[in-house]
């Protein structure tokens, strides 16, 4: 019996945190049109529901309904596939992710789905497979514009996933943890003051995990895989209907899991940023969801920063592109591990 | 559980490298090359060494198959032709394979005791205990090794170089 609650449960749970993130991923899709509509002195979306709040629903249907054209010439095969890889890689990786305290209902963790001694290793992992998705859908195409612009991404994220891993070393010397929940709990503490952003003087390698960030989504200023001014759309040309759309999913789920990932790695995960400074108020319900409530809004401002940045800066050229990667943010990320463990020696 | 994970992945692993061997177009056998690097991950979880599994994955799996894919796309290579192959690899190859086979599996049969066994998922090696073997014990070999890459590194670039 206990065994059957606890199955149930945590079928719950997976099906509970999918859902709430695919609803995610469709209102950030809303919350970018708005914010960008805003930023060019436009309303964005207002026409379907209150405030176009029901736009992602809509798009969703017209998405669905649309023919599912299948080019002639394609490699058939991978053509399904690469959809297929890139959406799920993108929605695999919040499975590790905790979005809250540690709080047990009948032996099941309610705010994380899976606690992993590698946590961190297996985002690293998902990410990199992910990259198939895009570099499979370029090729099977058979379209000049495709294939060069998932051979821009997949050299862009095969170059930028070096300086995201080792930005990320500095954090994991200083919990000496790879587990995720264990990175959080060391920031715990004194608020916004052990965050490992400030406290752990990791702000360069934050700015350098954002960078590789929006690099590794294909993200403005990085989006070159779909230059529309020179590639019409780059990677997915060819791709129409749901093929289309599992692409389209897949940049805004991973948009959302990098969010998460910064959060939980920099600016302190569920941790209030005043700490303790209030005494605990409400039942135990409430201080349960107030974790949750923090994550969420630290999640929200990084995709609020992600469309400001669209909005505002202009497209890198390639080679300015490769050379920043390669030239600036490496060095300056291994110079960061290397300043990280001195100090870590001589005070840790 | 743990056995059944085992020959599953198992199977996978062989599979994809049959499939490596009999795809004629090289994209096909580079995804099942992926495939094979994938399962052996695997199976590196199930006796415990979780690092070693996830450096599977992104190091082979994500880095250098992606760029194995990648050269692939940028030199569209065709399908290769069929031939019948040559004779020395019937006389000696496949004796030859069998032999070392035979030899290596006689080899650790008999070990088995002196090596010591294990049970799949019975241990975990955690990332705290390898670097604590890879740095105290054996850090000479460590380093002797990186030193090895940076070479092999420079040596492609010296390669690649275009004369001028």
């Amino acid at each position: 019996m206990n065994i059957l609650i606890f199955v149930l449960l945590n079928l719950l749970k997976v099906a509970v945190v999918t859902v709430i993130f695919l609803m995610a991923v469709a209102y950030t899709v809303l919350l970018e049109r708005k914010l960008v509509g805003r930023i060019q002195n436009r309303w964005g979306p207002s026409r379907v529901g209150p405030f176009g709040l029901l736009q992602p629903l809509a798009d969703g249907l017209k998405l669905f309904l649309k023919e599912d054209l299948m080019p002639t010439a394609v490699f058939r095969p991978l053509f399904i596939l690469a959809p297929i890889i890139a959406l799920s890689c993108a929605l695999i990786s919040i499975g590790v992710i905790p979005f809250g305290e540690n709080i047990r209902w009948h032996g099941v963790d309610m705010f994380q789905i899976a606690d992993l001694n590698i946590g961190l290793l297996v985002i690293l992992g998902v990410t990199s497979i992910g990259v198939y998705g895009i570099a499979l859908s370029g090729w099977s195409s058979n379209n000049k514009y495709s294939l060069l612009g998932s051979l821009r991404s997949s050299a862009q994220m095969v170059s930028y996933e070096l300086a995201l891993g080792l930005s990320v070393v500095g954090i994991v010397l200083r919990t000496g943890s790879l587990r995720l929940r264990d990175i959080v709990n060391l920031q715990n503490t004194h608020g916004i003051l052990s965050w490992n952003v400030f406290g752990g003087f990791q702000f360069v390698a934050f700015f350098i995990y954002l960078c590789a960030a929006f690099a590794e989504t294909n993200r403005t200023p990085f989006d070159l895989p779909e230059a529309e001014s020179e590639l019409t759309a780059g990677y997915h040309t060819e791709y129409s209907s749901m093929k289309f759309a599992m692409f389209f999913m897949a940049e805004y789920a991973n948009m959302i899991t990098v969010g998460c990932v910064a959060t939980v790695l920099f600016l302190g995960g569920w941790s209030s940023p005043f700490g303790n400074l209030f005494p605990a108020f409400g039942g135990p319900l409430v201080q349960a969801l107030l974790p949750v409530f923090w994550f969420v809004l630290k999640v929200f401002s990084f995709l609020f920063l992600y469309v400001w940045v669209r909005g505002t800066l202009p497209r890198f050229r390639y080679d300015q592109l490769m050379g920043f990667g390669w030239k600036y943010l490496l060095p300056i990320a291994i110079v960061n591990v290397m300043a990280t463990s001195l100090v870590l020696a001589f005070h840790g | 559980m743990n056995v059944a994970i085992f020959i599953l992945f198992g199977l996978l692993c062989l599979g994809g490298a049959m499939n490596l061997l009999l795809q004629r177009h090289p994209i096909n056998s580079a995804l099942s090359l992926i495939v094979v690097m994938s399962s052996l991950a695997v199976l590196y979880l199930l006796l415990g060494a979780e690092f070693l599994a996830l450096a599977q994955i992104i190091v082979y799996s994500g880095a250098i198959m992606v760029l194995f894919v990648f050269v692939i796309m940028l030199l569209n290579a065709g399908e290769e032709e069929r031939t019948h192959g040559s004779r020395a690899a019937y006389l000696a190859g496949i004796p030859g394979v069998l032999a070392l086979f035979t030899v290596l599996a006689s080899t650790f049969l008999t070990l088995r005791i002196s090596f010591g066994g294990t049970r799949l998922g019975s241990f975990l090696v955690t990332t705290g205990d390898l670097s604590r073997v890879l740095f105290r014990n054996l850090l000479l070999p460590f380093e002797v090794t990186s030193v090895l890459i940076l070479v092999a590194i420079l040596g492609a670039v010296v390669l690649a170089r275009k004369e001028h």
